[in-house]
């Protein structure tokens, strides 16, 4: 991270650049799974530096967007039990729910407090010995090691209110769930970058060899980018699909085992419910029954309601690649980053809010 | 003394006399030390006049805390309206349990901050409430400054042709005070950019009075600056992304917490949109000045796309620069 600039070389840039121009024939259709990836490439106007031939999709790779409409219901349920405080990341309490949103339910009197991670929420566990702080875990790979020590700590501690609802979700399960579902015509994937800090490159394997699709993981600066589309063209163009890392500076083959340890430690694979997509088995983290005192799903009684989604937008197609927030007739009209209407317009990582702030030359 | 700030240090006693007087020795100046109700003061032309509160977490940052803000922020604001800062007031709004070597503290780089600036403060208050009611010290500056003759500065005045200044590196203050946060830290060698800029402002004037807007980009950065350019004279902005100076640090932490420098808050920095004819006596004398030696022209206004910044990439693409909504987040994924 210390050569953070080498990573913004201008020459380098228009090198890589040329490479893939020069290389790129056939019509590619390349995922970016991160929303982080789809900021990076509308703020450094990569889209419009690529081959014509080459058309970019914005995956489903946005933590606060998967999360279900069902999931938030469950949230601003808990968050409505006397002496209860509910802590979240930030994005997370303005998604709206069927009825309301988190923010809402604080305006109207829930402890709704914002952190920055679950090691704030331990803190305000210990300050508030007499209520029960219960911590929304969402987020991938990512998040979920850390969330992890932080219940391993709370037991460390002994501290008997603290709780934590798991609606983390894993990426490898889901990324064969939207190749399953056909809907897109794939040739390349742009793995995680952040994820695949933690679970390494090995588990993206099967999409090369058995959906014959290219994979190449990335960081966020523009030449990981460009280096990971530049491997997919090889990849596409040679027609031998594999999995490359244009990400060598974080992520090895491997992964981090002690922060994998830490997620198996806690949590195993479960079903999970994602936004747009529904249920898919094995996709998600729940805690484990021996650690379920921490489990905020197995320690309170909630009655979220009936789930509503939110009418006429269209995230969940976003989220599955086949449609653009172009497509959605609420953009930037009804639907805008000040009065958002899903979660895709919330998150600084969703597709819509992306499109909304870095739109192109020509405009939103 | 108590070693911590009492609800009786507010009181108007005995107490509240000792806190005060404490404060005197280090702010002293003939017409505070009357102590009168209101400070008394000649003062003849066109004034300018600002407030502003001040909240930070943490209190103490590297490269400054909430006093050096507090005095550099409505230094600035008088500043950058062109006005030469001469008198402030000062209220605390204090938490009680506060240390006193805190306030004392905070004190000290008031007095610091004033020195350098050149302004007195004149008048103050302090308040003490109970502990939950304010998060441990807020603090309220006031200023008055001088306009001279034949400046005339306005977020309205931007035409197109015009060249935009910047004087250094962007994002030093937001990230010097994330990353102190609780929950969030990390370690980053960039200081807070804190300063008073109306000695910089002051050599800019006297190399050409034809400035035509002067914005400090403190919170929402320098988007929101430009963007306010932009909004208010009805022009357009256009950026080029390699001439905006980010320090390495700010921007590993920006990739990290997955934040964009544009938007992230400075304390020590200005963009102004200059008559492109004087801009490069306006850049030359700002790079002679103590905050003005990283100087830069980061790009100009144009009469296309009114209201809208737009930057061309380094990799020569471009893009919309849009104000920013809420607070910055860290990035989850
Ligand atoms: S623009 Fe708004 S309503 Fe439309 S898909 Fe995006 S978030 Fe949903």
């Amino acid at each position: 991270m210390k050569f953070v600039n080498e990573y913004r070389d201008p020459e380098l840039g228009k090198k890589l650049l040329d490479r893939i121009h020069k290389r790129s024939r056939k019509p590619a259709r390349l995922m970016e799974f991160c929303g982080g990836h789809t900021v990076a490439i509308f703020k450094h106007g990569l889209r419009q530096l690529l081959p014509e031939n080459i058309e970019m999709l914005s995956g489903p790779g946005c933590p606060v967007c998967v999360t279900a409409s069902a999931d938030l219901d469950r949230a601003i349920a808990l968050g409505s039990l006397p002496d209860v405080i509910i802590t979240s990341f930030g994005d997370m309490v303005r998604v709206p729910g069927s009825r309301s949103s988190l923010q809402k339910a604080k305006a109207e009197g829930a402890d709704v407090r914002i952190v920055y991670s679950a090691q704030d929420a331990l803190t305000i566990a210990r300050d508030n010995q007499d209520k029960s702080i219960i911590f929304i875990g969402i987020g991938f790979e990512t998040t979920a090691p850390t969330i992890a020590a932080s219940i391993l700590q709370a037991e460390q501690e002994k501290l008997n209110n603290y709780y934590v609802l798991s609606l983390h979700k894993v990426c490898p399960p889901i990324m064969k769930a939207i190749l399953d579902m056909g809907e897109v015509n794939l040739g390349g994937i742009i793995c995680p970058g952040h994820v695949s800090v933690i679970i390494g490159s090995h588990p993206y394997q099967f999409i090369a060899d058995e959906y014959k699709i290219a994979c190449a993981v990335s960081g966020f600066e523009p030449l990981d980018i460009l280096l990971a589309v530049d491997r997919l063209v090889e990849q596409i163009e040679s027609g031998q699909p594999k999995v490359e890392i244009a990400y060598r500076r974080g992520v090895k083959p491997e992964g981090n085992q002690p922060a994998i340890r830490l997620m198996e430690t806690v949590f195993e694979i479960g079903e999970a419910n994602w936004r747009g997509i529904g249920v898919v088995p094995a996709s998600g983290l729940q805690i484990k029954a021996k650690y379920e005192r921490f489990d905020a799903l197995k320690n309170f009684n909630i009655d979220p309601g009936p789930t509503l989604e939110p009418k006429g937008c269209i995230c969940g197609s976003i989220l599955r690649g086949v449609s653009t927030p172009r497509d959605c007739r609420l953009f930037g009209g009804t639907c805008t980053p000040e009065n958002p209407v899903g979660p895709c317009m919330v998150s600084s990582e969703g597709s819509c809010a992306t499109y909304y702030h870095y739109g192109d030359s020509h405009g939103r | 003394m108590e070693d911590k700030i009492l609800l009786a240090h507010g009181s108007g006693g005995k107490l509240s006399q000792d806190l005060i007087q404490s404060f005197l020795p280090d702010l002293a100046n003939p017409i505070l030390d009357k102590l009168d109700d209101s400070a008394v003061f000649d003062i003849s032309g066109r004034l300018a006049f600002t407030t502003d509160s001040y909240t930070v977490n943490p209190v103490f940052f590297p490269g400054g805390d909430i006093g050096k803000l507090a005095v550099c922020g409505t230094v600035n604001d008088l500043a950058m309206s062109g006005a030469r800062p001469l008198y402030l007031s000062l209220a605390f709004i204090i938490e009680e349990g506060l240390p006193v070597a805190n306030l004392k503290k905070i004190l000290t780089s008031i007095k610091h901050a004033a020195e350098e600036a050149g302004v007195k403060i004149v008048t103050g208050d302090t308040k003490v409430v109970n502990q939950g009611s304010a998060d441990k010290i807020f603090v309220n500056t006031a200023g008055v400054g001088t306009v001279p003759e034949g400046v005339d500065i306005s977020a309205t005045n931007a035409r197109p042709g015009d060249k935009i200044i910047l004087n250094g590196n962007i994002g030093d203050h937001g990230i010097a005070v994330l990353s102190q946060r609780e929950g969030l830290k990390f370690h980053t060698p960039v200081p807070s950019d804190c300063a008073p800029l109306n000695g910089l402002v002051a050599d800019m004037l006297a190399a050409s009075a034809n400035i035509h807007c002067l914005r400090d980009p403190t919170r929402g950065g320098l988007a929101t600056t430009l963007n306010d350019f932009a909004g208010q004279s009805k022009v357009g902005i256009r950026l080029e992304e390699d001439k905006i100076p980010v320090d390495k640090a700010v921007l590993a932490a920006c990739e990290f917490l997955g934040f964009d420098p544009l938007y992230i808050a400075n304390e020590g920095k200005l963009a102004a949109a200059v008559a492109p004819r004087d801009a490069a006596a306006i850049l030359a004398a700002m790079k002679r000045s103590k905050y003005g030696v990283g100087a830069v022209i980061i790009g100009e206004v144009v009469a296309e796309h009114p209201g809208q910044v737009v930057m061309n990439t380094i990799l020569g693409a471009s893009r919309i620069v849009d104000m920013p909504v809420g607070e910055l987040l860290p990035r989850i994924c």
